[in-house]
Formats: C-alpha cells, sequence, structure tokens
C-alpha cells in the first residue's frame, strides 16, 4: 500500500463524505426545530434527478446546483404541510415523503440515464502547488467541498448566535412555551424544514452533478438514512456532524483500502460497511445521547389556543 | 423514545358500517389516482390510457387476476409483518430485510438437504424463514428495549445490509456453476417447492397467509396477549405499572413480526422462484408498511388494501411496457395514496363514533 493509494482513498473519502454533511447539516436543523424527517432520501433523489436534469439541458451546472436546492426546499414544504399543517406522524409522513421520492426521482430522471454533463471545475488545494502531479491531482477538489465547513459553521452561527436560532431551538424544546413568549411555531417549522431542504438538496446536488456526474434510480443508496443517523451520532450539533461525515468518508475509504489492496473479502460485503458502521456507532452512542435531543423532537404542536 | 407513541392502536373488525368504509376507501384512490394522472400529464404521458391500461390489465382479464393474487401473497406476510409490532408502538420499516434473511435461510435448508421428501424439506424451510426473519428483527428490537436506539432507523438501515449478505451467497459458495450468466443458486429440487394451484402461479403461500391474517386477528380480538398488547402500544407506563412485562412484548411482537416477513421470503423464493436470486423483492417489505398504514392494522383492511396495492403494483409492469414508465414511477401512486390518508385521518377516526 503506498503513500499515493492512500492518499487517493482519503480524497475519494472527502468527495463521498461532502454530499452527506450538508444533508446531516439541514437534518440538524429540522431537528432542533423538532421535526424528524425519514424522507430525506427522498428529497435528496428528487433533488438530485432535477439538478443533474436542469445541468443537462441548460449546460450549466451553477443553474442545477440552484434548481436542486429549490426542489429539496419544496419537497420538504410537502413533508411539512403533512406534519405542521395537517398534524400528522412525522415517521409516516417522512416514509411516504419517501416513497413520492422514490417514484417522482425515477419519472424526472428517465429520460437522463446515461447523459454527459458538464462539472464544476476542480480547483488544487491552497498551498500545494510544489507537490509532484501524481499528488497533486488527490487534492483538486470543486467548490461544493470547499464550502461545506465553513456552512456547518454558518449553521452552527445560525443556530446558536441569533435569536431566530434561539426561536428555533425553543420551538425544539418546547412549542407551547415559545408560542406563550410571542413566537410562532408553525412558521419557524416550515423556515426550518426548507433551509434543511435546501442543505439536502445542496448534498444531493455534490453528489449527482459533481462527485458521480451521473443520474441512476435510487443512486443516494440510504444516504439520506445514513444522515439522520448521524444527526444522533452528532448529538444534534452541527460542528459535530462533521466529525460524523468523516466517519461515514472513512468507512467509504476503509471499504475502497480492502478492495484496492485485493484483500479476498467479497465485495458485497464490504458494501455494507458504511451502514453496519453506522449502526455500531449508533448503539455505542445509544446510552449517553438522551439529554441532548430537543425535547419534543417528533412531537404534534396541536396550537395554543 | 416519544417519537413513537402516536402510533395508533385500534384493532377493529371494521367498525363503523362496512359501506361507509368501502366509500372512503374509494374516496382516498380516486383521489390518490386523479392525482397520479395529473403528475402523468405534467410529465408528458397520457394519463387516461396509462390508468385504463392499468385496470383493464390487470382486472379484465383472469391471467392479469391471477397475477395480481401472486403479487398479494407476499404482501398479505409484510403487512402482517409491520402491523403486528405497531400495536405495541413499535415501527417496523425492516421488513425488507427481514423478507430477504428469511429467504436466504430458507434456501440454504433447500440447497442443503436436496433429497429429503417435501412433507419434510418444506416444514424445514418455513421453520427456517421464520428464523431468519426473527434473527434479523430481534437486533434492533432487543437494542430498542433496552432504551439504546430507536428501531425505526436500526430497522431501516438493516434494510441495505440484509440484500449484501443475500449477494455475498448468490454470488460466492451458492452459485450455481457452468450454467447462466446470471448470477443466481442452482434450482431447488421439486420437494423444496410450494404446489400452485390450477395451473396458475397461485401457489400454497396464499393459504398459509390467510391462515397467519386469521391467527392475528383472532390472538389481537379474543386473547389476553391481544389486549395486553394493545395496553402496552396504548400506554406504556400504564402497562408497566399493571404488571405486564412490556420489554417482553416488544421483543416478542417484533420477533413473530420478523418472522413472518422472513416467511414472505421463503414463499416467494419456493413458491415463485424456485431459487434464490440477489435483489428479487421490488420492495414487497416496504409495501407491506404502507398497506399497514392504510388499513390501520385491521385484518380485513390488510386482506382488502393487500390486493389493491398488489393490483397497482402489477400495474406497474403494464405502465412499464406500454408507456415505457419506469417501474419506480408506481411509488408514487403509492405514496400519494398514504398522504391522502395521512392529510385527511379524520376519514378513519370518524368511525370510532
Amino acid at each position: 500500500m503506498s503513500l499515493l493509494a492512500l492518499l487517493g482513498v482519503l480524497s475519494s473519502a472527502i468527495f463521498s463524505g461532502t454530499s452527506l454533511l450538508y444533508t446531516t447539516l439541514g437534518e440538524v436543523i429540522g431537528e432542533r426545530a423538532g421535526i424528524v424527517n425519514l424522507g430525506l432520501e427522498g428529497v435528496m433523489l428528487v433533488s438530485a434527478a432535477t439538478g443533474f436534469a436542469v445541468t443537462s439541458v441548460t449546460g450549466n451546472p451553477y443553474l442545477g446546483i440552484l434548481a436542486s436546492m429549490l426542489t429539496g426546499g419544496l419537497m420538504n414544504m410537502l413533508f411539512g404541510y403533512l406534519v405542521i399543517a395537517r398534524k400528522a406522524n412525522q415517521l409516516a409522513s417522512g416514509l411516504a415523503t419517501m416513497f413520492f421520492g422514490f417514484g417522482l426521482s425515477a419519472l424526472i430522471g428517465s429520460s437522463y440515464v446515461g447523459a454527459k454533463i458538464d462539472s464544476l471545475p476542480r480547483v488544487l488545494f491552497p498551498g500545494l502547488g510544489g507537490l509532484p502531479k501524481q499528488y497533486t491531482s488527490q487534492f483538486q477538489f470543486d467548490l461544493l467541498i470547499y464550502l461545506v465547513v465553513p456552512v456547518a459553521i454558518g449553521v452552527w452561527f445560525l443556530l446558536f448566535r441569533t435569536r431566530w436560532g434561539l426561536g428555533l431551538r425553543a420551538v425544539g424544546e418546547s412549542a407551547d412555551t415559545a408560542y406563550a413568549a410571542g413566537r410562532n411555531p408553525n412558521i419557524i417549522r416550515y423556515q426550518a424544514l426548507f433551509l434543511a431542504g435546501m442543505l439536502a438538496g445542496l448534498g444531493a446536488a455534490h453528489l449527482s452533478i459533481v462527485y458521480t456526474k451521473t443520474w441512476k434510480e435510487f443512486m443516494t443508496a440510504g444516504r439520506g438514512f445514513i444522515a439522520v443517523a448521524l444527526v444522533i451520532f452528532s448529538k444534534w450539533h452541527p460542528l459535530r456532524a462533521i466529525a460524523g461525515a468523516l466517519l461515514f468518508g472513512g468507512a467509504v475509504a476503509f471499504q475502497l483500502l480492502l478492495q484496492a489492496s485485493g484483500v479476498n473479502v467479497s465485495p458485497f460485503l464490504l458494501d455494507s460497511i458504511p451502514y453496519v458502521l453506522t449502526l455500531v456507532v449508533l448503539m455505542a452512542w445509544g446510552g449517553t445521547r438522551k439529554h441532548s435531543a430537543p425535547a419534543s423532537l417528533g412531537r404534534v404542536y396541536h396550537g395554543s389556543e | 423514545m416519544t417519537i413513537l407513541t402516536q402510533t395508533r392502536n385500534k384493532i377493529s373488525l371494521l367498525n363503523g358500517k362496512p359501506v361507509r368504509v368501502l366509500l372512503r376507501y374509494l374516496v382516498i384512490f380516486g383521489v390518490a389516482f386523479v392525482l397520479f394522472g395529473v403528475i402523468l400529464w405534467l410529465a408528458g404521458k397520457h394519463p387516461i390510457e396509462a390508468i385504463r391500461d392499468m385496470l383493464v390489465y390487470t382486472l379484465g382479464t383472469p391471467a392479469g387476476l391471477s397475477e395480481v393474487i401472486v403479487k398479494m401473497i407476499p404482501l398479505l406476510f409484510t403487512s402482517i409483518a409491520v402491523a403486528l409490532p405497531a400495536r405495541v408502538g413499535l415501527i417496523n420499516v425492516g421488513a425488507e430485510g427481514q423478507l430477504y434473511i428469511g429467504a436466504m435461510f430458507a434456501a440454504g435448508t433447500a440447497l442443503a438437504f436436496p433429497q429429503l421428501p417435501a412433507w419434510i424439506l418444506l416444514p424445514m424451510m418455513v421453520a427456517a424463514g421464520l428464523a431468519g426473519g426473527a434473527i434479523w428483527a430481534f437486533i434492533p428490537v432487543f437494542l430498542r428495549a433496552r432504551g439504546l436506539v430507536n428501531e425505526t432507523i436500526t430497522t431501516l438501515l438493516m434494510n441495505y445490509v440484509a440484500p449484501t449478505i443475500v449477494s455475498f451467497f448468490v454470488y460466492g459458495p451458492w452459485r450455481a456453476r457452468g450454467t447462466a450468466s446470471a448470477p443466481q443458486t442452482v434450482d431447488f429440487a421439486e420437494a423444496a417447492r410450494l404446489p400452485s394451484f390450477f395451473d396458475t402461479r397461485i401457489h400454497l403461500g396464499l393459504v398459509i397467509g390467510l391462515v397467519i391474517l386469521a391467527a392475528y386477528w383472532y390472538v389481537m380480538k379474543y386473547t389476553r396477549w391481544g389486549l395486553e398488547m394493545r395496553a402496552v402500544g396504548g400506554n406504556q407506563q400504564a402497562a408497566r405499572r399493571n404488571g405486564i412485562r412490556w420489554t417482553t412484548y416488544l421483543i416478542l411482537a417484533m420477533c413473530v413480526g420478523g418472522a413472518i416477513a422472513g416467511l414472505a421470503g421463503m414463499s416467494e423464493i419456493s413458491g415463485i422462484h424456485g431459487r434464490l436470486r440477489p435483489n428479487f423483492s421490488p420492495g414487497f417489505g416496504f409495501t407491506g408498511f404502507l398497506i399497514n398504514w392504510l388499513s390501520n392494522g385491521d385484518p380485513i383492511g390488510i386482506l382488502l388494501m393487500s390486493f389493491v396495492i398488489a393490483m397497482i403494483t402489477s400495474g406497474g409492469d403494464i405502465l412499464q411496457l406500454k408507456q415505457g414508465l419506469p417501474f419506480a414511477v408506481l411509488n408514487i401512486l403509492l405514496a400519494i395514496t398514504l398522504f391522502v390518508v395521512l392529510a385527511k385521518p379524520t376519514l378513519f377516526e370518524r368511525k370510532k363514533a
């Protein structure tokens, strides 16, 4: 195992972790407002398909990313209508959104399977210009990767250093109290969900437009669910979510490393490593995480009239 | 852990007038079909033609109708696999994974003892399928009962693990040598096949499924277990203070549910395929979840909804053939149906009065 191969694995870990981190950040915002969205898998799929289709039609990846974000926000509004306005069960509504996303993304993407698109340019990581070429090629990242950590810090600032974030967290802890303090829980929840959907759309855009540059059905392969799991792992904190995404990226990297080194293990079992690792981490964190969950996560707000 | 206590816990044999219940279902599906048609129209397809094709080719011909019943068999199992844990307030979204592991255990049994007669081999395969599903369901419910992880997210994630294990065996040790390029196990012995009826593909799994449905109805309605399970699902603390061992019920309900999902896998590979293939299930487990929510856990509702949903999914094959739509598009129709139910829960609540 050469240094070069290790770097290659690291590089692909960063690429595969980025879409997950955006999605996880979105879900942190949503859950801080008290809403669990199991429909993320479907939201991501529809965003990925829409973003890819727009990029393919217009030839402009930036428009595709924008379309993907808007789609994510709108999909979450659909989910939000069910759980906020109709006061439906969040888990079942999330799964309904997931089904909807499976179908709608297949419909949107069906004429773009195998299409070729222009992607974002990749720029060498600053300060590494002096390295030999085979090394620098491992550090060519795109705009969305460079932006992901600043976005995480931005989400942290939004949640913990602004009045809006304070109101949002209050709604997640106790919607009635927040209402008594003069906030409108329903509007805050819609705002949180829209923002969460846009971030999920950004993650999906990175997956389909930038990283894989293809569209295929079910391409997110459970990333939406892993994002929900990582929110628990990160104890509903945006900065710890970075560690969670690195962990997942590391799992993917480990899987690629094993495959590359020719270890005699079935590739199918290696494929399950990210899911198994997520499960193990959830178990290990299980006992300690209870105090950090927003108190009214998953509860329906019936209004305070 | 409070997320899950909102599950509805009514078990009833259609209380309320049957006509009204039927009318409600007609309204739900009517709205769903119209919205589905609108989406198809927006996508530039011919909605009326598509929906007509779906109805004509499934209900209009004997062959189509028998295929609907074939598709309904696994859905009967998987919807009970979701309904039973739902009675104690558990959300089992892992029927898909449990189905795969059940099928894998059953296939292992069939491949290990090809020379046994059918009257020994088939019960062994049933037992293996039950065991496989139960084992796969035990992991998440054990973690839940210990208060470690919510079972919804674990069952969802385990759905992605189960097919990789099946693929490992089918591409690896169990792969048939020399024959077709498609990876699959060797064909099962004739003794390992569930018999089928009337020259169709309808097989004995239908009878097994109906028996399990009847048992589910009887246990829930007339036994102490059913009452205590509803108590656990209704108010966990009250149940605990009344001396009901609720963790036992959580684990039992989930494992029995998982076992039934495993049986769905066994009946599919033994009754239909006759061998184990990777990715043989087109989401039967997820569809079972949907059916349980549509029918509210009601046994007759499960039977009716399984039939209707089976009709819709067989319609998916028609859409794929005649309109060139991807099969997954069917999920839109299923999702809209669930949206309508979720957005209008009063359609069901009112029958309590």
